[in-house]
């Protein structure tokens, strides 16, 4: 089983776009969506539900009441100021780390799970389809982006290739994704925060010794830009494998909610075919 | 004042409201600074430019143990809710990027062989472009956790100030450290599905946080019905549209700000709106 992940650094540049149609293109695969915090491809690709799991991200303290004798020393052991005024917890600053639990004398404050959010699996045509809805002000997407994929590949059957849809940033979230991919593809547009986001996400995949792939989206809108890119990208020795012309058939197909290498006119569709045979042809080759 | 700039989705133009706004702003002599929260992917200095004046490390405590009277026992590592100590013959390992600096464990260990050093992930730069405060936190690539960084970043959120946030994508821990406490939310959204999806999720965040909020469409044009059914529906101020521009575009693109006299009427109401508010 090998695994592919499309990422961009910036958001905004086209990773769902990318991810739809290369899994329309792509055979005997599964899908994942790890941009946890804003999940877009399941309004896509076309899915049907067939298992919702509570995920539990990790510990959250609670006090009892009954017990607590108010003295302060939760309060001041806590670095996250977790603890407010009347001795309640804040949800969202509380770590889960238990030094609260340690130091209390009566015994007034307990872990209990903290629920993160649900996983669900669905099924697609050809294969099966995985993502998150996170609670707000969630903690450790990270780790529901590792129970996202674990979801599809812990399965008996295993399918020959994973692609996933990756999430802005280089954070842990980010860090989460790429973990274990044979590839990243990353897209990025012809805008200097395109460029320097770029340069930042490709340093996080070098960091990582992984193979990436650069693709740049609506190049036509900025050719010098798009050459800036192309030289860094020469240079420092990262292949650019396509180069997407801006196409109004983009916004058609997420108003359609279908991927855009459905739509025959399209000469963004027709440049993503292309760049699916390379990155198709690439991935048979890493180890 | 507080104003923080947020969106859910990445790439909707925070960045370009959140910039334009606090330069808008410092024109007309208001005492402003711009914070960019997003530490994973600053972009707001590409366009103000500001000279940076002074530059500080953001470091976080990780656990030092002291080999020649560890025991060994095994606490630290049983008690730590991360997992970010093991316990092997051959001491004990620490796993510096999973630990989140809470000092259970030098609190646990009976032999006090636990102390604290401190470790770099990031640093904050403050500059200036005329009289507009600019400051960043960048995180160092490889890092996972941008907290601690967010948390040295609100420290220099003055009163005295119009403090423009602007807030990293999503809708995680990391944006509710930035927008909480906030007098106003503006959202950027854009007229597509995937816009309004992610309008969905930012607004349940702020109002949760109960920070009075408005919606800035951005990319405007004859899909804005999308956005505007939800928001009516949800009794959610528009406060401003920016039009669909291949101008914006470009200047975005060579990293310019929109110095034109018709998007200065565009910060100027979505300012006068938010004095209305709050």
């Amino acid at each position: 089983m090998k695994q592919i992940v499309v990422i961009s650094g910036k958001g905004g540049t086209g990773k769902t776009t990318l991810t739809s149609s290369f899994a329309y293109l792509a055979k005997n695969r599964d899908v994942a969506d790890c941009d946890v915090e804003a999940p877009n491809l399941n309004l896509i690709l076309n899915n049907t539900p067939i298992k919702r799991e509570l995920y539990i991200g990790g510990k959250i303290a609670y006090i009892d009441k009954e017990k607590c004798i108010e003295c302060g020393k939760c309060r001041s052991i806590c670095r996250f100021d977790a603890i407010k005024e009347n001795f309640e917890i804040n949800d969202i600053k509380c770590e889960g780390c238990g030094a609260c639990v340690e130091v209390c004398p009566n015994e007034a404050i307990k872990l209990v799970d903290d629920e993160t959010g649900d996983v669900i699996t669905s099924s697609i045509e050809g294969g099966k389809f995985s993502y998150a809805q996170l609670r707000i002000g969630a903690d450790g997407a990270g780790k529901v982006v590792t129970k996202v994929r674990q979801s599809l590949i812990s399965d008996k059957e295993k399918p020959e290739l994973v692609i996933i849809d990756g999430s802005p940033g280089i954070g842990c979230v980010v860090i989460s994704s790429l973990t274990g991919c044979n590839m990243a593809v990353v897209v990025t547009e012809p805008t200097q925060s395109g460029l320097e986001d770029l340069m930042r996400v490709l340093s996080l995949v070098d960091y990582f010794h992984m193979k990436a792939y650069v693709v740049i989206n609506k190049f036509d809108i900025n050719l010098e830009k798009t050459k800036e890119i192309e030289d860094f990208c020469n240079e420092n020795n990262f292949e650019v494998v396509g180069k997407i012309p801006f196409d109004p058939y983009v916004s058609k197909a997420i108003k359609k909610s279908k991927p855009v290498v459905l739509f025959e006119e399209s000469i963004a569709g027709k440049e993503i075919r292309k760049i699916w045979n390379i990155i198709n042809e690439k991935i048979k080759e890493v180890e | 004042m507080k104003i923080s700039v947020l969106s859910g989705k990445g790439g909707t133009g925070k960045t370009t409201v959140a910039t334009n706004l606090a330069y808008y702003l410092s024109k007309k002599g208001k005492k402003v600074q711009y914070l960019d929260f997003d530490v994973e992917e600053p972009n707001g200095f590409i366009f103000l430019k500001p000279e940076i004046k002074n530059t500080f490390e953001v470091k976080v405590k990780v656990p030092q143990i002291d080999e020649s009277s560890c025991t060994q026992c095994g606490l630290c590592a049983k008690k730590c809710n991360f997992n970010a100590l093991a316990v092997t013959k051959n001491g004990v390992l620490v796993f510096e990027k999973i630990c989140h600096s809470c000092g259970l464990c030098s609190l646990v260990c009976p032999v006090n062989a636990i102390t604290e050093t401190e470790r770099e992930i990031g640093k904050i730069e403050i500059g200036y472009t005329n009289n507009l405060k600019a400051v960043r936190g960048v995180l160092n690539i490889g890092e996972p956790m941008g907290i601690p960084i967010l948390k040295n970043l609100k420290k220099l959120i003055t009163p005295d100030y119009i403090n423009i946030i602007d807030s990293p994508p999503g809708s995680s821990c990391s944006v509710v450290h930035s927008v909480e406490g906030s007098d106003y939310g503006i959202l950027v959204t854009e007229p597509t599905k995937f816009g309004l999806h992610d309008l969905e999720i930012a607004a349940n965040v702020i109002r949760q946080l109960g920070v009075p909020f408005g919606v800035v469409i951005n990319k405007s044009d004859e899909n804005d019905y999308i956005i505007e059914e939800f928001c009516e529906k949800q009794g959610i101020d528009i406060i401003e549209k920016i039009p669909f521009d291949r101008s914006i575009a470009q200047k975005y693109s060579k990293g310019e700000l929109l110095e034109d006299k018709s998007f200065i009427e565009v910060f100027e109401n979505i300012f006068s709106k938010i004095m209305e508010v709050s």
